[in-house]
């Protein structure tokens, strides 16, 4: 391994605890836990403060911050710092029955304005036009968004996967007429399926403000502590963004959360393909790594009640956590309320009147917090019952996300996985230090990525010139997104054949990533 | 008239699931055709449906439908008049009004766009169709297994196109010369086949498939919601039967003729410990073989559902590792006579040493028209 003076800083910001790792190459200096402040940046500065502290390495020796956070998929999921947004699709004649939003629950219709045009534009399968762009259309819109007073436009046209000319004419038209404004091109942040595609993009639209107070308070986070370096934000496949990219496409950060406990779960044990479980208060998260990283859900996934069809990690949840509440008297009814964060007050350990899960796993002497003495009231056979009723619930929600008969180890992280066993079906367990702090340690490895998903007909060139071709356009945006050139690899490709399409049509997605540069 | 139903805004997520499920992998998803049915029903329209036996016998009944890639389909949606367009030139063309419409395929996208159309026409939809499930060609429609000729047949895009299909040798070249128009056309559009009689749909048709759908979807539902089996749900109304429980362990799929076709390979679990199950795919699910045995083949139907929520698996949407139930649910008798099976038994498929061997069924009891 080559020797590297310079460290990294790993942020994670949860719900509740802002954690902070430190590292040099692939070792890890400190892990710390502070608690998440309803401002965000306190927390940030806090941990940066502590982490540093305790391991007495210097500001102007950090190269790169890295942040995860669930900021902007809270913000849609509870509906708040959502901008109006003026939604423009181009498509007429076609898809005019489906307005944009038409599947959107109201109130988050409601908290983005619900303003859409549709225009002449977009194109068929195979490049050629629907209809023309039409200049005198599209500026007469434009008035009528700055009528209303809305300077934020999600723009999305007709496989514009396929073609994104389209939606960057119809931009510079309605630029002249709403200079300030800033736009969203669907072409930029999703892939196929128009109504999930178009989703995205007015979401990414109406987060776009809050994303450059945010990315501006990351900064200041980071100059209040004395550090100079650049900050990246981690997206949903647990790559980077740059602080400027982020302010752009904040939609990209909704799954970073289980992502990056999962890619640091995989670092911390070595492990390139395995089952993670996380288990936090109330719920277990359970992923797949498939070489080194989350295997992603093959169906769209809903963000606050909104579709969209972004590459998430395939997470199966399940409500059971450290705190999770067991009726003593009905042993095997586990769940699904649990006392969350209050543990502390109402769990038998800590001298609650609650039975949780962790005073069963304490009661049985597999972990040692708290007072054991009232759970052993129990009665060892009873809690046998109840722990062999949560491995059960383990072992199914593993098997669920098992790829193969392989046996591949189990990863345990998070602050409740004193719960898991220790072997899971025929699986092994693997319980790595600083579990707790996977997440932060899942951003401070973070990779750049570059990414293609395209149409390709195959009656000119051959399958393997199509991927050749798709390998090098998502190369050369790795590169431009920061990625070292000499440490680019595909990580993810996929061709699927496209039924009723002349000329042997094939949809090739294809990624790459890379190491970041510096 | 009295007889007539109408399908609501709450019976659309039932009937979504269960043209899923009837739709054996194939036949587009319906989540659009939904959304466009629902938007419709806000608007002020009414679905109403028809029983087929309802149906005067001079009746014109015209069976319609969306024709495309369906991965177009989720990108380029439809204008929203195309079928409606359809019918109204096969109208002016023979001089003729349309009385009802009659889906093509229950199973897939299809179930929706002939309630869609018959609610913008403000004519009744018949409860049935031409398939009881999917397939991929519009000969394999029992109305033209068993004689109706489909010309003339019109098709219209969101452009404003129209297409007339006079005349053609025989029921292949309309599935000729329609998917030849339909990719000058941009790979989606509605066609309109020349209208039956009612009395003749009462011989041919699939009946009461929109009832099935709702009914089918609804046990799905309220198994989900009642925490019981929704696999067992489905094969109790279906009167099916569990093949497989089990995990995807390889999946190969590519492009022949135009039609999606590979295999999955599965490793049973549970019950089924042991077994090694394939199922071929062109478009949808075809053939079942177990242990290496053809234990199942199309016309019957072979159904991939989650193992866990019940909902269907398309076969766009397979993958590596899906923990999956394969179920078989018996086709209706009209797919298995021997004129039937020359155009949708095991042989039309490129399986001629392939015997198709019915499954048993009390759903198909004799005299049921």
């Amino acid at each position: 391994m080559k020797e590297v003076k310079m460290y990294r800083i790993g942020i994670d910001v949860g719900g509740t605890n802002t954690d902070a790792v430190i590292m040099q190459g692939d070792k890890i200096l400190a892990g710390v836990k502070s608690a998440t402040t309803s401002d965000v940046m306190s927390g940030v500065v806090d941990s940066l403060k502590k982490v540093l502290a305790e391991t007495g390495v210097k500001n102007s020796t950090v190269s790169a911050v890295m942040i995860g956070t669930t900021h902007f998929t809270n913000a849609v999921v509870e509906r708040r710092s959502l901008s109006l947004t003026a939604a423009v699709r181009l498509c007429l004649p076609a898809a005019q029955c489906l307005p944009p939003m038409v599947d959107w629950p109201d109130d988050i219709k409601q908290a983005v304005g619900g303003h859409y045009w549709m225009a002449d534009g977009g194109n068929e399968f195979d490049g050629r036009e629907i209809s023309s762009l039409n200049d005198i259309q599209l500026t007469k819109i434009a008035d009528e968004i700055d009528a209303l007073g809305i300077d934020t436009v999600a723009l999305c046209s007709v496989f514009s996967p396929v073609n994104d000319s389209m939606e960057k004419e119809a931009m510079a038209i309605m630029k002249k007429r709403l200079p300030k404004a800033n736009f969203t091109l669907s072409s930029e942040i999703g892939r196929l399926g128009i109504l999930e595609r178009e989703n995205a993009a007015i979401m990414n639209a109406s987060l776009r403000k809050l994303s450059s107070h945010t990315v501006g308070a990351f900064g200041k986070a980071l100059k209040s502590v004395g550090l100079s370096c650049p900050y990246y934000v981690t997206q949903n496949d647990g790559t980077l963004m740059s602080a400027k990219f982020v302010q752009e496409y904040p939609v990209l950060t909704f799954a970073s959360g289980p992502t990056n406990s999962m890619r640091g779960a995989s670092f911390l044990t070595g492990e390139k393909n395995a089952i993670v479980i996380d288990v936090g208060g109330t719920s277990t998260d359970v992923g797949a790594l498939v070489n080194g990283f989350p295997r992603p859900a093959s169906t769209s996934v809903d963000v606050g009640g909104v579709r969209t069809n972004f590459r998430m990690p395939d997470v199966y949840s399940i409500a059971l956590g450290g705190g999770t509440i067991i009726n003593p008297e009905d042993p095997i009814s586990i769940g699904p309320r649990s006392v969350g964060y209050r543990i502390h007050e109402d769990g038998l350990l800590f001298g609650g009147d609650i039975l949780t899960a962790t005073d069963v796993a304490v009661g049985l002497g597999i972990a040692d917090i708290g007072d054991p003495e009232p759970a052993k009231k129990l009665g060892s056979e009873r809690l046998q019952i109840i722990k062999s009723k949560i491995d059960e619930m383990i072992v199914n929600a593993a098997e669920r996300m098992r790829v193969s008969s392989d046996r591949i180890p189990v990863l345990a992280v998070g602050g409740g996985s004193i719960l898991i066993p220790d072997t899971v079906g025929d699986l092994p367990v693997v319980k790595p230090n600083y579990f707790a702090v996977a997440n932060a340690v899942g951003a401070a490895i973070g990779q750049i990525s570059g990414e293609v998903d395209r149409i390709f007909s195959l009656t000119s060139i051959s399958r393997e010139e199509a991927l050749e071709t798709a390998r090098k356009e998502a190369t050369k945006k790795a590169i431009a997104a920061g990625a070292k050139p000499d440490s680019i690899e595909i990580l993810d490709q996929e061709d699927v054949p496209l039924a009723y399409l002349p000329g042997n049509a094939t949809r090739i997605r294809l990624k790459v990533v890379g190491d970041l540069n510096g | 008239m009295d007889k007539l139903f109408e399908v609501f805004d709450t019976d659309l997520d039932a009937i979504e699931i269960g043209a899923a499920i009837l739709g054996t992998g194939g036949g587009g998803n319906p989540y659009i055709g939904k959304l466009r049915c629902r938007l419709q029903l806000q608007q002020g329209r009414r679905i109403k449906v028809i029983p087929i036996d309802e149906l005067r016998d001079d009746a014109l009944v015209v069976s319609l439908g969306g024709i495309g890639a369906p991965v177009v389909g989720v990108e380029k949606i439809e204008q929203g008049e195309e079928c409606l367009r359809a019918v109204h030139a096969l109208e002016d063309d023979l001089g003729c009004k349309v009385d009802a419409l009659i889906s093509s395929e229950i199973g897939g996208a299809n179930s929706m766009e002939p309630m869609l159309t018959a609610a913008q026409a403000g004519i009744p939809v018949v409860d049935g169709d031409g398939m009881g499930r999917a397939f991929p060609e519009m000969q394999m429609c029992t109305w033209s297994i068993y004689g109706h000729r489909s010309t003339p047949s019109a098709m219209a895009d969101e452009k404003g196109n129209i297409v007339i299909i006079k005349n053609t040798r025989n029921e292949v070249w309309v599935e000729t010369l329609a998917r030849a128009n339909v990719v000058a056309m941009g790979a989606a559009a509605g066609i309109a086949m020349a209208p039956m009689k009612g009395s003749y749909v009462k011989k041919v048709a699939i009946r009461s498939t929109i009832t099935q759908a709702l009914s089918l979807g609804n046990s799905v539902l309220k198994a989900q919601r009642d925490n019981t089996d929704p696999i067992a749900a489905v094969l109790a109304h279906e009167d099916g039967r569990l093949l497989m429980t089990g995990k995807i362990i390889d999946l190969e799929r590519h492009l022949k003729g135009g039609f999606a076709v590979g295999h999955i390979f599965i490793q049973g679990f549970g019950d089924f410990s042991g077994d090694k199950g394939q199922i071929d795919i062109q478009n949808e699910f075809l053939v079942f073989h177990r242990n290496n045995q053809v234990e199942i083949c199309v016309p019957d139907l072979i159904v991939v559902l989650d193992v866990d929520t019940g909902l269907p698996i398309t076969t766009e949407v397979l993958r590596y590792g899906q923990r999956i139930a394969v179920l078989a649910l018996p086709c209706d008798d009209l797919l298995r006579t021997p004129e039937a099976l020359k155009v949708v038994g095991p042989a039309a498929f490129g399986y001629p040493e392939v015997t198709f061997t019915p499954m048993p069924s009390s759903k198909n009891k004799e005299g049921k028209r």
